[in-house]
Parts: structure tokens; sequence; C-alpha cells
């Protein structure tokens, strides 16, 4: 996709410290420039993907309901690029970890937790698997199967040097098995640069949402279960999306940071859904323009996937490192039902992967009973989305499991 | 073009839907019923269908009553009253006055389902306490049988069900078809065997819970020298494992649940059958089982992921 006019740059575009701008009204900033920093340990930084002018400084409300200050930038079209674009230098761990975090890198396969904290468990000689997530995480995107196909070669260098820092003795490649191109195109390469000591594989596993979350994708990987409250790595593992890794590679060859991503744009409304490179901070309606707009009126309009994805206001907002799709959909996909009552059909507990009974941390909800929701796994739930898909009384479920968390979490301690 | 015409539709995650609804569920079950309610007719005659009519009239209008009465959003639309209604007749004789019927009706609606809360609350199956009130008021009513293809009303000749009967009077093909003394919807293994698949095949209902409980009952009374063949396809067996002990209701909502529930259920019925005073069990059996339901559900609920099981819940 051309380089847009504008672009709005939100200085949250990950979980953690929001950073805050690092130029004024009226800068000139150039592409790879950093625009927004922060100096606390949990947040990555913001770099512009267009060379012009800083046009304003302004608010922007993210959906899920957060603030963040934005920065906003007219191009001058000419794309000049920063001086401090240049492959870093890497001699040792901690000089790795800085370069993770100056590429601004955040897991892009959804959630935007900052890369170099995740490279950085607080037992480095523990780990010893890097899973790479090339299992899509959620219907309608394949922005990561277009990866696979189109940077394999990224992806595998990004794997070495990941595996070489983290000093893991094995990397496993997930991929869902409906993509056989992937499987065979990674492979091949995978084959070529396992060593002794080193092994590289590629694990074909079950098309099946929620494969790519990453609980569920160490255990389909390892066999290993990651206990409530824990990280993956606290059983020896590190999971990275594996376009992510490959973006690691091409940035420590070329030091250009994120600037840009790819976004599968789909949904019912939508003329021509396609992946697309957008540069980030791009508004959505000029994406959904480059898309040949809509060919419904849209009635709902989501970033991210259709199971977890959030709903948006309007389509002025624009595109965050961490998104990967935009879907549009029309009156009939947007159309909501009341909830009757359960039937107890048990659809819910057969979908669950956290394997939770969703009508009885309801009960337990209703009846604000903290005890039982900490014992029936509450806070388990990834929120994925199964439940209330499977539901044929279309009950709010993962709603409640959200309402049931809060409960918990606001809940005062019990001294024991 | 920043501006939408209307706002956009914000809703929470996720934003798709498998697209089954409870009504659909229920026509699901009804549409399975539909093999069974023609063979009632073919064997019985034309009174079996009057009995399933006035047992669904009567479920339909208690429905609609109590829920008035509640101060209620009404719930017939659901579908659900319709199919305690048919699992009413099915569990009737032919020659079942029609006043007792819709009595049947109205306990099974207002009795054991809408005083406890209605659809989902319930704890046992409406349509077998509505059966079983009936048995303990009604006796002989309940124990007129009418001898297959003799046809209708007066002149019908009424016999003893093969269970009652003690001896094997009927061909294990002739039970198979149906031949035989029993209840409206009970008799006709095949046709029951055939809604079940599709139920099978619709994702309504797992085959685990007919399975396991016909093949706890086979194996049971194989040990106990009866022949299990025979007893499978006798009394309301077939009816009760695929349609009544995969209520969802009144059956555990997990897995491991449902078939402790399963075996609960084959177990009881062998035990009935075999030392009670009765000649069926499956009533009494998925009946006890429902009581169950809430221990079952406790000492089997799943373990979180990640969580190890502990000794004490
Ligand atoms: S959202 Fe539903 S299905 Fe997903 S983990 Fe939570 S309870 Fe389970
Ligand atoms: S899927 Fe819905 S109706 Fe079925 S048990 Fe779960 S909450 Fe109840």
């Amino acid at each position: 996709m051309p380089t847009p006019e504008k672009i709005i740059l939100a200085m949250s575009q990950h979980l953690g410290a929001p950073c805050t701008p690092t130029v004024k009204v009226g800068d000139t900033v150039e592409v790879g420039q950093v625009v927004g920093d922060s100096d606390k340990p949990v947040s990555a930084p913001v770099h512009s993907g267009i060379s012009g002018k800083v046009a304003a400084i302004t608010e922007l409300l993210l959906p899920g309901g957060r603030k963040t200050q934005a920065v906003v930038i007219e191009s001058d079209g000419e794309g000049r690029v920063h001086e401090s674009v240049k492959p870093p230098v890497i001699d040792n761990h901690e000089d790795f970890l800085r370069a993770v975090r100056a590429s601004g890198l955040v897991g892009l396969g959804g959630a935007g937790f900052p890369t170099h904290i995740k490279l950085n468990p607080r037992d480095v000689d523990a780990i010893d698997t890097v899973i790479v997530n090339a299992a899509e995480c959620e219907p309608y995107i394949t922005a990561d199967y277009r990866e696979c196909m189109e940077n394999s070669w990224d992806i595998v260098s990004g794997v070495q040097s990941v595996m070489e820092f983290l000093d893991a003795s094995r990397v496993i490649i997930a991929v869902e098995r409906n993509k056989p191109a992937a499987i065979a195109e990674l492979s091949k390469i995978a084959r070529g640069v396992s060593s002794p000591g080193r092994e590289v594989r590629v694990k074909s596993l079950p098309a099946r949402y929620p494969q790519g979350a990453e609980k569920v994708l160490i255990q389909a990987c390892t066999g290993r279960r990651v206990p409530p409250g824990k990280l993956p790595s606290d059983v020896g593992c590190v999971v990275m999306n594996v376009t992510s890794v490959a973006f690691l590679s091409r940035y420590f060859k070329t030091g250009m940071p994120l600037i840009d991503k790819r976004l599968t744009v789909d949904g019912s409304a939508i003329a021509y859904p396609k992946n697309v490179r957008v540069t980030v901070g791009t508004p959505i309606h000029d994406v959904i323009a480059f898309c040949g707009g809509a060919k419904r009126e849209i009635r709902k309009l989501l970033m991210g996937g259709p199971m977890m994805g959030l709903a948006l206001m309007d389509d002025t907002l624009p595109v965050l490192k961490q998104n990967n799709a935009i879907l549009a959909f029309a009156e009939e996909d947007a159309r909501t039902f009341p909830a009757s009552v359960c039937i107890r059909c048990g659809r819910c507990v057969e979908a669950c992967p956290m394997h939770l009974v969703p009508p009885s941390i309801a009960a337990a909800y209703k009846n604000a009973d903290v005890e039982s929701l900490e014992k029936l796994g509450v806070m388990t739930c990834m929120e994925c989305g199964c439940c209330s898909f499977s539901c044929p009384a279309h009950r709010y479920i993962v709603q409640t499991m959200r309402m049931g968390k809060d409960l918990v979490r606001n809940a005062p301690k019990k001294e024991n | 073009m920043a501006s939408m015409d209307k706002p956009l539709i914000i809703t929470s995650s996720p934003h798709l839907h498998c697209g089954m609804n409870t009504r659909g569920v229920m026509a699901d079950v009804l549409i399975a019923m539909l093999p069974a309610t023609v063979a009632s007719v073919l064997l019985f005659g034309w009174r079996a269908l009057a009995v399933e009519l006035v047992c669904v009239a009567s479920c339909m209008a208690s429905e609609i009553l109590s829920r008035l009465v509640m101060k209620r959003e009404q719930t017939v639309g659901d579908l659900s009253c319709i199919v305690t209604g048919m699992l009413l007749a099915f569990n009737l004789p032919a020659t079942m006055p029609f006043w007792q019927a819709a009595l049947g009706g109205v306990v099974a609606i207002v009795v054991a389902k809408q005083m406890f809360g209605g659809l989902g609350q319930n704890f046992v199956n409406p349509a077998l306490a509505g059966r079983i009130v009936l048995m303990a008021s009604f006796p002989e009513s309940m124990n007129n049988w009418v001898v297959p293809l003799s046809g209708t009303g007066a002149d019908a000749v009424t016999a003893a069900t093969p269970l009652a009967d003690g001896a094997a009077s009927y061909s294990l093909g002739e039970m198979f078809f149906g031949i035989r003394g029993g209840c409206l919807g009970e008799t006709c293994a095949m046709a029951l065997i055939l809604g079940g698949v599709y139920l099978v095949l619709r994702l309504v209902i797992s085959p685990a819970v007919p399975l396991i409980y016909i093949g706890t009952v086979f194996v049971l009374s194989w040990l106990m020298g009866e022949n299990p063949l025979y007893q499978i396809l006798s009394g309301g067996l077939m009816l009760g494992a695929i349609f009544m002990a995969t209520d969802y209701t009144t059956s555990p909502i997990n897995k491991a649940g449902k078939v402790v529930f399963a075996v609960g259920c084959g177990l009881l019925t062998v035990l009935i059958r075999q030392f009670g005073s009765l000649p069926e069990g499956v009533s009494f059996a998925i009946v006890i089982m429902n009581i169950l339901v809430p221990l079952i559900e406790r000492a089997t609920r799943p373990v979180p992921f990640g969580r190890k099981r502990r000794a004490k819940d």
C-alpha cells in the first residue's frame, strides 16, 4: 500500500507503560526516527514510518477505552530515512536485548507484549525451547501465512539469532496443518539449518482455533502445561510470533525499526479483501479505501480477529503495531441476539480450551462468590470466545468471565 | 469518508457465532422423534396420535399459563415444552384416558419444570416426572397395553408387555420393529435408533450416553444370565437412553460426568428389573440419576488447564 499522507502514532501500542512524545509540533521527522519513548522497562519506542512534519500532538481514544497521546505526522512525500537507521552492532546478550528494544518490536500476534521483555526472562538458563508461532491466531487472518510464504529465509535467520542469544537447544516452528505449502517451505529450510545441539523443526498442528494461543500452543508442541498465573518461561519456553521473528532478522540486517505491518483486510463489507502491508499509524479508512472501499454499508468494524478483536467506534483510528487484521462486516454479520436461559447443553464446557465449566463460574459470579470463582479457575480464562461462539442460548459467557475476573482481582486479599 | 451514516455496532468479542440456538436444538429433537411418532401410529392406531396431541397441547398450555402467572417472559417459542409433551406421550399407553394424559402434562410442566424456574433449572426430567405421577395415580390405565396392529379404540385388544409377562413371547425381530405391547414411543427400536443417529449427526447429543447406557444394560443382564439382546430391546430402554438420559438439563454438563451418569442409569435399570417389584426400571433409573447429577458434576469437574488435580476439591 502506498505511503499514506498522514499517520497517527499512538503512544501506547503495547502492553505496559505508554511512551511520551520525543518530538514537538512543527518538528521535521524522517522514516525510522523515534517519535515516542519511555524510560519504564515494560515499553517499546514508537517510530515514524514516513518523513514529514509533526502536525499535532493529540489525544486518542483507543478501542477498549484507553486514552493515549498520539503524534500526528503529515507526509512530505520524500521518504527520507533517518540517520539512526543502521544495522545494530551486537556482541553480547545485553546488546541483543537493547537492539530488540530499539527496534520497537512488540508481540505482533495481537497482544503487543514488548519483545525485549519476553526475550529476557528471569532465568534465561532455564529456557530450552523457542516456539515460533505460525499458527494463525484467529479465523479470517492470513497475514502470518503470507509471511511464511514470502519471507521464509528471514524467519529462519531470525530463528537462528534468537536461538543463539537464548542458548536454547531447540526451536519448534508451529504451523497449522491446513497450510501444507508453508509447512513444506519451512521444513526444507529448517532441515538445512539444524545442527547437533541446535535443533530446528516444524511441527504441524490441527487447524483449530485457538491453536495460536500461547498456552495451548506450548502444550501442543512440548506437552508442558503453563500453570495459571505463570509465564511460558516458567516451563522453559519462549513463544514468538513468526512475523516478529522474521522482522528481527530484517532489523539486524538493515536497522529499520518496526514501521509497517502486514494486515488482513476482510469481512463481508470489504470490496476486495486482501493482505496489505501498511505503515503503522495509517488511518483505517485509508486502508479500507485501498482495498476497494466498502461494497456494503459497514455496520461493524473490528480491529483484530472475529473471536477476540475489538469493535471500533469509527474508522479514523490508526493501525497499531500489534494489529494483524481489520474486519468490516455488513448488517447481517453484525446482528446480535438476545441471550436466553442456559439449557445446560455442555457445549461451552466442551469448547473451552482451558477446561473450564462456564455455567458454574456464571453461578459463582452471580453469588459474588470469590472463593468459588478462584477455585473454578476463572483466572485461567483467556477470553478466547469459544464458549460464547458455541452457546445455543447466546449467553454472554465471555463477558461474565471478564466480570468474574474483575471481581477476583478487586476482592480484598484473604489473609492466611 | 471518516463519518458513518449510522453509528457502528459495538459489541464485545467474540463477533462470530456458530448459528445454533435453543429453538434449533429443540426442533432437531422433535425431528428426531418423527420416526417413532410415525411408528406409534402404525403400531397402535390413530389414538396414539391423539394421545400425543393431547400431551403436547397440555404441556404448551401449562407452559404459557405458568409463565403468565409467574409474570415472566413467554418461553413456548423455545419449543422445549413440545419436546416434553411428546416424550410424555411416548411414555403412555395408547389407551390412556385423555384427561389423565393431560394431567400428566400439567404435572410435567408446572410441577417438575416451571416450579423449579423453567428450562435449564429443573432437576428431574419433566416427562418422566409426569409419567411416574401417572403411574402412581392411575396404575390401571398405565398398564392397559394395546396389542400392536390390532386396531384402535374400543375393539383394540389389550395385553401385558413382554417385561411384565416374564416370558419371551415376542421374537427379537418383532421387538426390533416394535411389534409388542408397550408405551407409544418406546417399542419401535428401529425408529428410535434412527432418531438417535440424526441427533448425533446434528451434534445435538454425543453418542456416548446412549451407547454406554445400553452397553451397561447389555453386559450386566448378560452376566446375570438374561438374554442381553432381549433386555436392551424391551421396556423403555431405547427411548430412555436416546431421548431422556441425554436431556441437557437433567444430565451432567461435563463429559466425564456424562459417562458416570450413563453407567449409573444402566446399573440401576438392571437392578430394578431384576430385583425391584416394578417390571420396568428405565424411568426410575433415570430419575434417580437425575437427582444425583449435582454430586456427579462436583466429583467429575474438569481441572482448569495447567492446574494439578487435588485430592480434595
Ligand atoms: S473465553 Fe470461554 S472458552 Fe475461552 S477460556 Fe474463557 S471460558 Fe474457556
Ligand atoms: S453453551 Fe450456553 S446453554 Fe450450553 S451449557 Fe454453556 S452456557 Fe449453557
